[in-house]
């Protein structure tokens, strides 16, 4: 048994209503350059639908993740380490740009530049890619809320073997939203296509990364992803993904898509995991096994056994204390009413979903019935088999028995905690009726509808005996390359030649220091402070900085 | 004239090829890259980049053989001169049509594709000149004097390559170039002209040739605790741009 940590992520589906401020803020905080334009490291999709970019869960088209061979071996579905070598000069696999959508601005000078005329002057589109005037055609939510589903949604790979049963007119479909991240997988099918070794997961906390000092631009990895979440900036000719904000992890605060989540929906924590049985379990040969197998791999912390060997394996004390807390272990272990997305891909996801009930509520309430009443819930998920059916596809590679198991769960709870809620006796026939206690529903209930900031983000903050190598982590996403390198150098040697510009973990310092203290109007340095808007931009004045040692001193 | 041609040249572009490559990769690892332009355009890619590419590395295996590789181990392993030609013109004729068909296929692309000319930069275009140059000079002296044999008989192996080998053993005979046909002192120059170049531009990207991926482990573990000289690692330094 080898011990590992991994930090990972539920999202509670049901409680997104879709307003995309994850992608919002995760696209300002790292992917508002240049070259990532059309870079989302997290976006949200209406389902059914096609996704972004288009159609990415066809692997028989893109040929990402892995397969298992007869042999009972893992192999890459789009070939192994020679065939890889042979195509690097032109990935065959490689999405085009239309397949995400050509990122455009508005020519907005002649609004303000227009003379005169009798019609209002028009900011026509100009591409980013190529500076031209283009015409709009699609976008990274094109068939958001299901717009066009007649054409688009239709096409979802998802709805292979039962799209003739969806019916995709307004008033009979079912729809919920689906945010999507990095996965930051156990087996990433991204770093094992990486011919220069770039990718890495990061052997404290998992994260998979990417070394921007030694991506060489080979493009593997935008195909091996079945998830593509892997993206390639086209003026730096780097691999881009998903960092799970790792400098905000560090300092033990949530990732910005969590933290700016309106609905509260996401949840990250700990989980231990045992490295030495991840490939077995990813090579199980019924697919509709491989929910159970990734479960299969997670240790619980709160066996003295496995504390005992996560300890020897150097995982921190205090990491072991988180991982017992963390919700994520609640929701995947205790309460099993989180799944994987795409199983099937063998690539052992670590962001979780719970699926959404409310497809099967919204159904129940437009037949007049009770919506909260066990019976009937229970009653429309057994026949409501298009929406579990879809969601099987999605979470359990088809197997519909856990998506199930999930529903009822839920279903039992909105019907038990009615009864709290109305101050009616509660029935303790609900919970058992999906195998749980009173209290563990309760439970659920708490974590899944009011918990705190501090149940919802167990994360331990990185070790500071680290601190040091922590700072300046060679491998940060070069979040700021247009200030590295002179000019001169952008122009002979390519944009973003020179050395990078470090993120800054001083500056998520700073932001946790304002999050966590008790007073946020006026901190006790007040008076030391610079008042940036006096600030003439010429030196660096005492207090500019933060104190490096947090003492005061400078 | 002939020692600053095939001498004090050669050894300059050698110097600024060795010096250049660790500077770059010392200052600028983050540029250090293919730029590929696939995103932008495939279609065009898909033929002109195979075929330039493997049509290269046939070119470059022919220059190792020709250049390296002294007549007399040849003969000794019984190969004549004949059948060593035919092999060679062969061969060689076979790689240089490809890179240079490929060549044209990507430089007509670079041109006319929008979006990938506006991501073409001043070293890119350089580059391309005289890298087009080098291919097309090489083809001509194949062509035109090992199958014409325009301009007299000339057997490179007793002339460009004697002196080459003398130039990387440091011992440099410039009367061997100074009787080589003018093709092939202007593919010699065009050539050291373009290892001076290389470090400055997306040809670096040659070095990083991912043999490694054939011996590593699929999945790459790092801690996140690298220490300063370690790979990837990189020199802590000021966390914040210098304003003004």
């Amino acid at each position: 048994m080898r011990v590992m940590a991994q930090m990972a992520m539920v999202m509670n589906l049901d409680k997104c209503i879709g307003c995309h401020t994850c992608s919002v803020t995760c696209k300002q905080a790292w992917t508002n350059r240049t070259g990532t334009e059309y870079v989302w490291f997290n976006n949200v999709e209406t389902r059914p639908g096609l996704g972004y970019p288009r159609t990415y869960e066809d692997q028989d088209e893109w040929e990402g993740g892995w397969v298992r061979k007869p042999n009972g071996r893992l192999a890459l579905r789009a070939g192994g380490r020679v065939k890889k070598l042979l195509s690097i000069f032109s990935n065959p696999k490689l999405p085009s740009i239309e397949d995400y959508y050509e990122p455009w601005t508005y020519d907005y000078e002649t609004l303000l530049n227009s003379p005169q005329t009798d019609t209002f002057p028009v900011a026509r589109p100009k591409s980013l890619i190529s500076g031209k005037d283009m015409n709009v055609e699609w976008s990274a939510n094109w068939d958001d809320d299901l717009g066009g589903s007649q054409e688009h949604a239709a096409r979802d790979v998802m709805l292979k073997g039962i799209e003739d049963k969806v019916k995709l007119e307004f008033e009979q479909t079912f729809m919920f939203y689906l945010p999507r991240i990095c996965e930051h997988c156990l087996n990433p099918s991204c770093a094992a296509s990486c011919p220069s070794g770039a990718i890495y997961k990061r052997a404290e906390d998992g994260i998979v990364l990417v070394d921007q000092d030694r991506c060489r631009g080979w493009r593997m990895c935008v195909s091996g992803c079945p998830y593509k979440k892997v993206y390639f900036n086209h003026k730096t000719g780097k691999a881009e993904k998903c960092t799970f904000c790792y400098p905000r992890i560090e300092v033990g605060i949530p990732t910005v898509c969590s933290e700016t989540c309106v609905g509260r929906l996401r949840y990250i924590g700990l989980m231990l995991y045992d490295a030495d049985a991840v490939l077995e379990a990813a090579a199980v040969e019924d697919e509709h096994d491989l929910y159970e197998a990734q479960r299969g791999v997670f240790l619980d912390p709160r066996d003295p056994e496995v504390e005992r060997a996560a300890l020897a394996a150097g995982i921190e004390a205090d990491w072991i204390e988180a991982a017992k807390k963390s919700p994520v272990l609640r929701l995947i272990t205790d309460y099993k009413v989180a799944l994987p997305l795409h199983p099937e891909y063998r690539t052992m996801p670590m962001v979780w979903y719970i699926p959404p009930l409310s497809p099967v509520v919204d159904v129940v309430k437009e037949t007049g019935q009770d919506a909260e009443d066990r019976g009937n819930l229970f009653a429309a998920i057994d026949t409501l088999r298009i929406p579990v059916e879809y969601l099987a596809n999605l979470f359990t590679a088809g197997d519909v028995e856990p998506v199930d198991g999930v529903l009822k769960k839920l279903a039992a709870m909105r019907s038990y905690m009615r009864d709290i809620n109305l101050g009616r006796e509660p029935d303790a026939s609900i919970p058992a009726a999906v195998g749980m206690t009173e209290e563990e529903m309760y439970e659920m209930f708490r974590l899944l509808a009011i918990a705190k900031y501090a149940d919802r983000y167990v994360i331990p903050p990185a070790h500071a005996e680290q601190a040091h190598a922590l700072e300046e982590l060679a491998t940060d996403c070069a979040v700021d390359f247009d200030a590295a390198g002179s000019h001169y150098d952008q122009a002979l040697l390519g944009e973003g030649a020179g050395y990078p510009t470090p993120v800054a973990v001083e500056n998520f310092r700073m932001l946790q220091d304002r999050q966590t203290s008790d007073s946020l109007a006026a901190p006790d340095d007040k008076a030391s402070r610079v008042n940036l808007l006096n600030w003439d931009g010429r030196g660096t004045p005492e207090g500019l900085f933060p104190p490096r040692d947090g003492t005061g001193g400078r | 004239m002939n020692v600053f041609l095939w001498v004090i040249v050669p050894y300059l572009c050698l110097a600024v090829f060795v010096v250049g490559h660790a500077w770059r990769y010392r200052y600028d690892k983050f540029g250090w890259t293919t730029r590929s332009s696939q995103l932008y355009e495939d279609r065009l890619l898909r033929l002109g980049s195979p075929l330039f590419h493997f049509g290269m590395l046939g070119v470059v295996g022919g220059h190792v053989i020709g250049l390296l590789v002294p007549r007399s181990w040849t003969a000794a392993v019984g190969i004549d001169d004949h059948l060593y030609h035919y092999a060679a013109v062969g061969g060689g004729l076979v790689a240089g049509v490809m890179a240079l068909v490929g060549m044209c296929i990507l430089i007509y692309r670079r041109r006319t594709v929008g979006p990938v000319f506006s991501a073409t930069t001043v070293m890119d275009k350089v580059m391309y000149a005289f890298l087009a140059a080098a291919i097309v000079l090489g083809m001509w002296n194949t062509i035109a004097g090992s199958i014409f044999s325009l301009g007299g008989e000339y057997n490179y192996r007793e002339g460009v390559s004697v002196w080459y080998r003398s130039f990387l053993a440091f011992q440099p005979d410039a009367e061997l170039m100074a009787q080589a046909p003018i093709g092939f002192k202007l593919h010699a120059l065009v050539a050291f002209a373009l290892f001076a170049l290389w470090p400055f531009t997306r040809l670096v990207h040659v070095f990083s040739a991912p043999l490694g991926y054939l011996t590593r482990p699929y999945i790459v573990y790092r801690s996140r605790d690298s220490r300063p000289g370690q790979p990837g690692s990189t020199p802590s330094r000021r966390g914040w741009d210098r304003v003004g």
